[in-house]
């Protein structure tokens, strides 16, 4: 699924990225080290955590799309570093649940 | 041509020249007290003080405004940004300045529709980029100043530095520096990278305490190297995730360490070094869920008590040494196939 399919899905609205970003499986969480933990490669995490340390997470666990819940913001050096990195951010109003229930059609991340 | 846009157009930046005075005046006039920080310290600091130039560690990214921008713009870039000045400057060139200050007093003058360059501050004070960064601390002193635009040879904005930016600089070499004085003196510390093998590659970091914010380049930087080197994918991210985990421990619970990448012919070890409060039950740390972090580390996300954990999961050998009150050492060893070892000539045959 992409990152644009992703954002018609939960409602949200792309806010980084070209849309054309992969993910094959989702994750849910906002312990960035539970994320470590358990995240697999090519999925997309639903997270609350709207800083840069997310996005060095996603780089090092090869994450491509990150979908922000309750409406956060993406700040500016979370923004530039998703640039650089090549990380679609998808900005929505739901919870981390409701996102979960949205893109059920997806697997769970498995290691 | 208006009154404003004439004395726009004749307007240059002052640059206080400091040619005429040699390093050595400037060091003696630093207003550092660096033999606070005791005697080995000092040298440190007059020699990163030299060495180190306001291009080093300005930040090169400029938010700036163009001078038609209102100053309820200015107010709205302040805002989001979370800054206390922003530069006028449009390709390039440096107009001015407008701060909350300046902010301030238009909304109590009510001039905040009205455009930036009627209200900037325009007698500014401005670094080159080839000053040494003694002459951005004294300057630091003598203004009042939360910050200094920095224009290259060319008089062209490339920067702008802050009070933080040069403590931060500072204290990151001067983490580096202790560093190497106490691999000089800690046997155990030295013990912890004993290598046998002559064909190596090593490479190490500073992890500042509390930086959350340049937290991961460690890890990031290692997971760079290790990919060039054509190193299995699967083993990448095994070592980045233990790095990227180490690096945070230092970076949350210490007082400042390093983290060392080490290359050899059949393994990559990542050391994690730091001085600090120690573990006193290793046992009980390496558990799942078990944490002593505040929660200001929690609300960033950290802390949940998984990073020792996680890092001894993808290891290939694990191995922890700490001293209450004094250090924390730990070694993360991933076995590298034999096919991904470099070919020793004449041995293909």
């Amino acid at each position: 699924m992409t990152a644009k399919e992703i954002a018609e899905k939960v409602g949200g609205s792309l806010a980084v990225g070209v849309g054309d970003e992969e993910a094959q499986c989702v994750y849910v969480g906002d312990l960035l080290s539970d994320v470590m933990g358990h995240a697999a490669e090519d999925c997309v995490l639903v997270t609350i955590q709207n800083h840069l340390n997310t996005l060095a997470v996603c780089t090092l666990v090869g994450c491509r799309v990150v979908v922000l819940c309750h409406g956060r913001p993406v700040p500016p050096d979370m923004a530039e570093g998703a640039k650089r990195e090549e990380v679609a951010i998808v900005v929505t109003a739901l919870s981390q649940y409701e996102v979960a229930l949205a893109l059920a059609s997806l697997p769970p991340a498995k290691k | 041509m208006s009154f404003t846009e004439k004395a726009m157009g004749e307007y240059t930046p002052v640059i206080l020249q400091g040619q005429q005075t040699s390093d050595d005046e400037i060091l003696a006039k630093t207003p550092l007290d660096a033999k606070a920080l005791g005697g080995d310290s000092s040298e440190i600091i007059m020699e990163l003080l030299q060495r180190f130039k306001v291009r080093d560690v300005m930040k090169r990214q400029v938010i700036s405004i163009s001078r038609k921008a209102t100053m309820r713009d200015a107010q709205k870039l302040l805002r989001d940004n979370r800054i206390s000045g922003v530069p006028v400057s449009e390709n390039g060139r440096l107009y001015g300045i407008v701060s909350v200050n300046d902010i301030i007093t238009g909304l109590d003058g009510g001039w905040m529709d009205e455009p930036c360059e009627d209200h900037m501050a325009k007698n500014l004070v401005v670094l080159e980029a080839g000053m040494p960064l003694s002459f951005a601390l004294r300057y630091f002193n003598n203004y009042t100043y939360g910050r200094f635009p920095v224009l290259d040879s060319d008089r062209r904005l490339v920067g702008i530095i802050s009070q933080r930016d040069v403590m931060r600089a500072l204290l990151y070499e001067l983490s580096v520096e202790i560093r190497k004085l106490e691999m000089k003196t800690s046997p155990k510390a030295a013990q912890a990278e004993h290598v046998t093998k002559e064909n190596f590659f090593r490479k190490e970091w500073a992890v500042v305490h509390n930086d959350l914010s340049r937290a991961g380049h460690a890890a990031n930087a290692i997971k760079g190297i290790l990919r060039e080197r054509k190193i299995d994918r699967s083993i990448v991210r095994r070592v980045a995730v233990a790095a990227y985990e180490l690096e945070i421990n230092i970076c949350i619970h210490s007082h400042g360490g390093v983290l060392v990448l080490l290359i050899t012919e059949d393994t990559v070890r990542i050391t994690a070094k730091d001085r600090g409060p120690g573990i006193p039950d290793i046992e009980w740390a390496c558990r799942d869920g078990t944490s002593t972090a505040n929660d200001w580390i929690r609300s960033m996300g950290f802390g949940a008590g998984m990073g020792l954990s996680n890092s001894k999961r993808v290891s290939d050998k694990f191995e922890i040494e700490s001293e209450v009150g004094r250090f924390t050492i730990v070694q993360c060893i991933f076995d590298l196939p034999k096919a991904a070892a470099p070919q020793q000539e004449g041995a293909a045959s």
